[in-house]
């Protein structure tokens, strides 16, 4: 008899075994040694988060749905997005959890299910890889045009007036900066593309 | 002679040129020798890591593999930007803490003929080296113009004091480097809670309304604590708090007035170079009052042409989750 239906039994309450796929497969793409098993449930995270009230789930309530497997629900949640990886949970964390490194692998996974509600964080994020996999480098005007045509037309007028001293105080430039071995870099990104982190 | 290798990052050569120009100007009285690392990437700041793992990671090593490359004497690389430096320390910890992460992007670094040991480079910031290498004694005794009455609010940020692989701060939360390395320069360090506090990061990209309440908590604690000005050891704070000032302002219908410039920068003024050199004038919430108050003038770098004094009568706009806070009250 397996020790489940034993318990089962003894009417101790458990009536399933947990199911921890979802867990495990969050934990095993985190860098690092996640240490989201470890987590207990005690809400230091959500209680020093600075961006907590504009957050669908604190960061503990996402790890108990992880635990309950409601993949759909936490890939939706905006609170990875809306993270700021200020590392305040992290070190009041009392099981270590790398709960920022977690969150980018719940971007990753939500990118990847196409699951996020609103496009504009991704794209953020996407357009920045853009350019820094073309160049080598990040490009702080192209990617402030592209992002704010795309998603903040209304803002764009109110940032002309920074943009362009930020342009004459040459604290941006309009022409993007090009590492020399631009071919290594892309032998690199291609290959690292081919794989994941599985173990 | 303190000599490090080098990891300038993307934005000192953009939006943080103040800090790259000021670091310059200290460089020879500090006696630092810099050896950039020769055709560095970026460091995909917090953006790539949310898209795809193996290829952030191996972004990063990609600099470690070069600087590693350039060992000389010192196995030190030095990165002044938070988000560089964490990253960069972030590759080389996890691939040693994960040796799965090491072995794939050794992989992929071996796609381009490179190759990283985690753990045989040292990372470490510029403040930390300035501390732990050069020494108070050293920044004291090249103060020639100490700045005196000046209130300063020492704020870092988050990125460098945390996670903190290392344990090379004093704290997580409250360290007291930054106002150590002020005190050294004759400036008043006013108390400021928020020291570590997050600006908001990239939240003024993709979320402005959650920026700008951390932003306004920052300036308004500053204010309140009687600061002149803010100094940081960040590039993103120091843009964030700077250029977003006045939209936070107009969010929030306040008028905060809180100029932030890099901690080279007032170590150069006090070490006798001119503000221009200093990188002083490039901020959008304008240093002048401030530098007023030690007897510097402001250079004109941006033409004050392109400002109205006064606009068109605008609505103010107060969000209903924060009507209830200090705004309201007054």
């Amino acid at each position: 008899m397996a020790p489940t239906e034993v318990l089962e039994q003894q009417g101790a309450g458990l009536r399933k075994q947990e199911d921890l796929t979802l867990l495990h497969e969050v934990s095993i793409a985190t860098a690092g040694v996640s240490n989201l098993e470890m987590c207990i449930q005690c809400g230091s995270c959500g209680g020093s988060c600075p961006s907590a009230a504009d957050m669908d789930h604190t960061p503990r309530m996402l790890f108990a749905m992880l635990r309950a497997g409601m993949r759909d629900e936490v890939l939706r949640s905006n609170t990875p997005w809306v993270c700021v990886s200020c590392y305040h949970c992290v070190v009041r964390c009392p099981q270590n959890v790398h709960i920022p490194d977690v969150m980018y692998s719940l971007k990753g996974m939500a990118i990847s299910a196409k699951l996020f509600k609103d496009s504009t964080a991704p794209d953020f994020a996407q357009s920045f890889v853009d350019f820094v996999e073309n160049y080598g480098r990040s490009f702080e005007f192209g990617l402030a045009t592209r992002h704010y045509l795309k998603h903040y037309p209304l803002r764009l007028p109110g940032m002309t007036t920074m943009g362009l001293g930020m342009l004459t105080s040459k604290r941006m430039s309009m022409t993007p900066k090009r590492i020399k071995n631009m071919d290594q870099l892309k032998a690199i990104l291609d290959k690292a593309k081919t794989m994941e982190l599985t173990s | 002679m303190n000599e490090y290798i080098f990891y300038p990052g993307c934005s000192m050569e953009g939006s943080a040129k103040a800090y790259y120009d000021s670091l310059n100007a200290i460089k020879a009285p500090l006696d630092m020798k810099l050896q950039e690392i020769d055709d560095w990437n970026c460091c995909g700041a917090t953006e790539y890591v949310g898209i795809n793992l193996i290829p952030a990671y191996s972004l990063i090593a990609r600099n470690l593999a070069l600087a590693a490359k350039q060992v000389n004497g010192t196995n030190t690389v030095m990165a002044p930007c938070s988000a560089c430096y964490l990253n960069l320390e972030k590759a080389d910890y996890y691939m040693a803490e994960r040796p799965s992460l090491g072995t794939k992007v050794n992989e992929a670094l071996s796609a381009g003929g490179l190759h990283y040991d985690p753990g045989s480079l040292k990372i470490r910031h510029l403040l930390d080296v300035i501390i732990n290498d050069i020494g108070l004694d050293t920044v004291k005794s090249k103060v020639v113009k100490p700045l005196k009455g000046l209130r300063v609010a020492p704020y870092l940020g988050c990125m460098v004091p945390r996670p903190d692989y290392q344990r090379r701060w004093s704290d997580f939360e409250r360290p007291t480097e930054l106002d150590d390395v002020l005190t050294a320069l004759g400036a008043e360090v006013v108390n400021f809670p928020l020291k570590t506090n997050c600006c908001g990061g990239h939240m003024t990209q993709i979320g402005p309304e959650t920026a700008y309440e951390l932003i306004r908590r920052l300036v308004s604690s500053a204010e309140e604590n009687q600061a002149d000005i803010m100094v940081t050891v960040c590039p993103m704070c120091q843009m964030n708090l700077d250029a977003y000032q006045s939209e936070t302002n107009r969010y929030f219908g306040t008028n905060y007035h809180m100029p932030i410039v890099f901690f080279t920068q007032l170590m150069a003024v006090a070490f006798g170079k001119d503000p221009k050199e200093a990188g002083f004038g490039m901020e959008t919430t304008s240093a002048k009052d401030a530098l007023a108050r030690i007897g510097l003038e402001t250079p004109v770098v941006v033409s004050p042409a392109m400002k109205k004094a006064e606009g068109l009568p605008m609505p103010v706009r107060k969000h209903k989750k924060y009507a209830s806070g200090q705004e309201a009250s007054e």
